[in-house]
């Protein structure tokens, strides 16, 4: 993606590179911003869920006359009514029943759902819905489904669903549902060498995105059409899947997005969208689902891992090898966990020069909930683990942790997957984890009981590089930019009104943005892998340089010039002789005040298809630097300082971005310290927001920098590449290394203080023997 | 009750929560729900100057009492002050939660609770926010707290 052909009109730093205040402050402030849960639809019903009250079961008899008497009931579905559709999704792999049928395959999985005039009365009925099941052997964690003879989640063929963007899917072996492999030099050899080897076991847990806002969607089932108003992140895709669903021509799908409530990946794909509409379709009226925090949590988590690595180094501290064998547990349903499993098999070498890798990376069934998107996943998975490896090798070798990386990191150009395949390394590794290191105090003495960390590491960023939009110019001159992006807390209308005002040398005020209508917006592929400002941006770059052009050219044919003697200027083009305003321009080209001018903008692939395989479309640096102390006594760990990179190529607007690595090091703090979603026997015993802590504002870190590196080194508009995601993959790395700093060297996730303080007395021992 | 400063006058059955009263029946959408368990404060709203969780307090609870949301609160002279502090610091991502900070704020500003940065940090610890890392919020917060002089000579 080349920076488009013509030269912006306005000095840059005068609409972009300023941190405008957000479009949408005043909205939100006021409380008048519209999500999901506050649309009402006329004669709209309100939905709720059975769900299964057991991880694993056959289902013997579902009876649901009861429910259907009580009054206020307009509908209550069971998965046997939906035969006639096949019924049967998963963008990934078509695992995923709209309603279980013969089996259920996690607690929480729906089984039924009612539509009635209110909530309360949905609720009711749901409970004289009588289910009877028949209870198999759960399985429960990953040791559990790759064991030899373990139960099956699933046993028939996979289908692969729309969008797995992974090439031809490998067949189902037992509970493993996708595997990547990598094998690049040769690591026998390597290991067989090595002067330094560090190897060990590691847990990373199933954590919960805690979206405020929890799924929800109204949908509207009519004739031969359906209108969703969902809490989506990739509307494009959900439109795909449902009209897939319900035999539907694609345009025969509308999917508005309301703002919402934070994404960060919980809405990415599919998620509440079927089950809304096939109630819709049964009650024949508008029907809202809103998830509980309880049901959401089993609608979608991050996924929990098991990871054996293995580092080696010479004695001077030169990296030479890495294996890795990792698995991943997708819960009940693939989801995302294919895609999941790939970028954690990408980010599993870490960013150095290597002799030999071998990644081994499997994603498997369980009956649990299923696993999906979480910001930074894959990179957050392996990054803390790779990171310690590295540090070790280092206290080995007696180098400083920040020296090895400064002699072993690539470099600019050089290929980041050791099997030379995609796209090089784009950014200064280098001179970022410098600048992060510094801003911690790097070098300078310690207490007892307090370390310093740095982490580095790449997540592939920006998805499929398709992204369509269009700039529309009022009579007046107001400018409303189409665009598909999501607007979910992140700043996108802003930002993409901010290149909309650059590109037309207008004011900001002049520019609006909306939420994706499917229906008239252009296609964008998603929101997610901090994709937005990079590919929609440069779509909006293009398509506001394109309506440019036409008032420049309505300008030339008005007024009998060359083109080539026309400038666009502060709201105005200018010739030679003469100027006008654009709204003057508009209303001599049709005659009187009205009409409009459209300019639209394409972002595709520029060779090849796009894939995954050889993409990224940039790779999204991950970079923090962290100061902890321990408490000997308790085990808490408290994060003092930490720093994180931004290395964004071009910063639209640097308040925006600062804000985005501040929420991505808070859910980084809660990943790293308290985040865990607690599974027995396939029960999630911790389903709720008093069990299951979040960050809260004493939980900030008492110092925290979130660094802006420009070097305009990106795909996207003005250099740009995107951001947000990798603050979050850093964070917990940066603890982990500050912590083995401190003399606690910890191999599971999260380190809570019981953990700690077990490894401190652990340690104590060890020392005493 | 009082909602906003108009009288409000409802049959509400037993178990009603603030929160559907407020969001079902009046169409006052501002207090969203989340958690469910006074953890997260996206829900809160003042009931006679106190911020409570009206995701957990009955309708008829607030029998003749007065209460504040945020639609009410942002008709309010006093409110330009705080949506200067937010938006200047950009203090807000995905704005779920912004109402319920902004409510307990001005609560505890009203009752001289908004002393000092940790008056801030104690004040809001019964308010999640996902999205911002709280460290901007904290920043408006504190403006809130040395800006009230100048403010109200202002008015």
């Amino acid at each position: 993606m080349s920076t488009p052909e013509a030269t912006a009109p306005t000095a840059l730093a005068e609409r972009v590179g300023r941190s405008e205040p957000r479009k949408d402050a005043g909205e939100k402030i006021r409380g008048r911003a519209e999500f999901s849960g506050d649309v009402n639809v006329p004669r709209m019903l309100h939905g709720k869920v059975l769900r299964a009250e057991v991880p694993h079961a056959r289902i013997s008899s579902i009876d649901a006359s009861a429910a259907e008497a009580v009054p206020g009931v307009v509908a209550v579905l069971l998965g046997a009514e939906l035969a006639g559709f096949d019924p049967y999704w998963g963008h990934a792999i078509k695992d995923r029943p709209i309603l279980a049928t013969e089996r259920v395959r996690f607690q929480g999985e729906p089984v039924a759902a009612v539509a009635a005039e209110d909530e309360a009365t949905a609720e009711a009925a749901l409970r004289e819905i009588v289910v009877d099941y028949e209870e198999l052997p759960v399985v429960g964690t990953i040791p559990e489904a790759i064991a030899e003879e373990a139960p099956l989640v699933h046993d028939g063929p996979l289908r692969p669903g729309l969008f797995h963007g992974l090439g031809k899917l490998p067949e189902r072996e037992g509970n493993v549902c996708y595997r990547y492999r990598l094998d690049a030099g040769s690591v026998e050899l390597a290991e067989a060498e090595a002067e330094l080897t560090v190897e060990g076991e590691y847990e990373f847990p199933a954590v919960y995105q805690y979206a405020m806002e929890t799924h929800t969607v109204v949908a509207d089932f009519g004739d031969g059409e359906i209108t969703l108003w969902a809490s989506c992140q990739h509307p494009f895709l959900v439109r795909a899947e449902i009209a897939d669903l319900f035999n539907l021509p694609i345009g025969r799908v509308r999917v508005i997005v309301p703002y919402l409530g934070g994404g960060f990946g919980s809405k990415s794909y599919t998620k509440m969208e079927p089950i809304t509409a096939a109630l819709s379709w049964k009650a024949g009226r508008p029907v809202r689902i809103q998830n509980r925090v309880d049901e959401s949590m089993v609608t979608t988590r991050r996924h929990g891992m098991r990871c054996r690595m293995r580092t080696t180094a010479t004695r001077d501290g030169r990296l030479r090898s890495r294996s890795v064998r990792l698995w991943l547990d997708t819960g009940a349903y693939a989801d995302n966990g294919p895609r999941v499993c790939a970028t954690a098999g990408d980010a599993a070498p870490g960013p150095y020069a290597w002799e030999a890798v071998q990644v081994d990376a499997s994603c498997v069934y369980s009956n649990t909930g299923p696993a999906g998107s979480y910001r930074a996943f894959g990179s957050v998975h392996l990054q803390w683990i790779g990171e310690l490896q590295v540090d070790e090798l280092a206290r080995q070798a007696g180098v400083d942790p920040l020296e090895i990386r400064r002699r072993n990191l690539l470099r600019p150009g050089q290929p980041v997957r050791p099997d030379g395949t995609g796209k090089p390394l784009d950014a200064d590794l280098v001179g970022d984890v410098e600048k992060a290191a510094a801003a911690v105090g790097w070098g300078k003495p310690k207490r007892d009981w307090a370390g310093r960390g740095v982490a580095v590491g790449l997540l592939a960023a920006g998805a499929h590089p398709v992204s369509r939009a269009s700039v529309r110019m009022e009579a007046d001159g107001t400018v409303e930019v189409n665009v598909g992006t999501t607007e979910m807390g992140q700043g996108a209308r802003t930002v993409m009104a901010q290149i909309a005002a650059q590109e037309l040398a207008i004011e900001l005020e002049q520019v609006t943005m909306q939420g994706a209508d499917t229906r008239f917006t252009p296609y964008d592929r998603s929101t997610g892998a901090s994709r937005s400002t990079t590919l929609a941006g440069l779509a909006v770059q293009r398509a506001a340089a394109d309506l440019r052009e036409r008032l420049l050219a309505t300008a030339a044919g008005a007024w009998g010039v060359e083109r080539a003697e026309l400038e666009a200027v502060a709201g105005a083009v200018r010739g030679p002789r003469r100027e006008a305003g654009y709204a003057e321009l508009i209303a001599e080209r049709f005659g009187f005040i009205g009409g409009e001018l459209v300019g639209e903008g394409e972002v595709r692939p520029e060779q090849g298809s796009g894939s995954y395989a050889e993409g990224p479309v940039f790779w999204e640096i991950c970079i923090a630097a962290a100061e902890v102390g321990v408490d000997p006594e308790t085990g808490r760990v408290s994060v003092e300082r930490i720093a994180t990179i931004a290395d964004v190529g071009r910063a639209i607007n640097p308040l925006l971005v600062e804000r985005q690595d501040e929420g991505a090091v808070l859910q980084g703090v809660g990943n790293a310290l308290f985040e865990e979603m607690v599974y027995e026997d396939g029960f999630l015993t911790n389903d709720n927001l008093l069990e299951y802590r979040v960050p809260r504002v004493e939980d900030m870190p008492a110092r925290m920098q979130a660094i802006i590196v420009e070097n305009g080194d990106g795909p996207g508009p003005y250099g740009a590449k995107g951001c947000g995601e990798g603050a979050q993959a850093a964070t917990p790395a940066a603890i982990a290394t500050a912590l083995a700093d401190a003399g606690v060297p910890m191999n599971e996730l999260p380190f809570t203080p019981e953990r700690v303080w077990r490894r401190i007395q652990q340690i104590k021992e060890a020392d005493q023997r | 009750m009082t909602v906003n400063g108009a009288p409000r006058e409802l049959v509400a059955p037993a178990r009603e929560l603030l929160l559907d009263t407020l969001r079902e029946r009046l169409g006052l959408t501002g207090a969203k729900r989340s958690c469910e368990v006074q953890v997260c404060g996206t829900c809160t709203v003042l009931v006679d100057g106190e911020p409570v969780s009206s995701c957990t307090y009955l309708t008829c609870d607030a029998d003749g009492r007065e209460v504040l949301t945020i639609e009410g609160f942002s008709e309010s002279p006093e409110f330009a002050e705080f949506e200067r502090a937010f938006t200047e610091r950009a203090a807000l991502q995905c704005g779920f939660c912004t109402p319920g900070f902004l409510l307990t704020l001005k609560a505890l500003r009203d009752a001289g609770e908004l002393r000092n940065r940790e008056d801030v940090i104690s004040g809001l610890d019964g308010s999640v926010c996902r999205c911002t890392g709280y460290k901007s919020i904290v920043k408006a917060a504190e403006a809130l707290v040395s800006a009230p002089d100048a403010a109200r000579a202002e008015r």
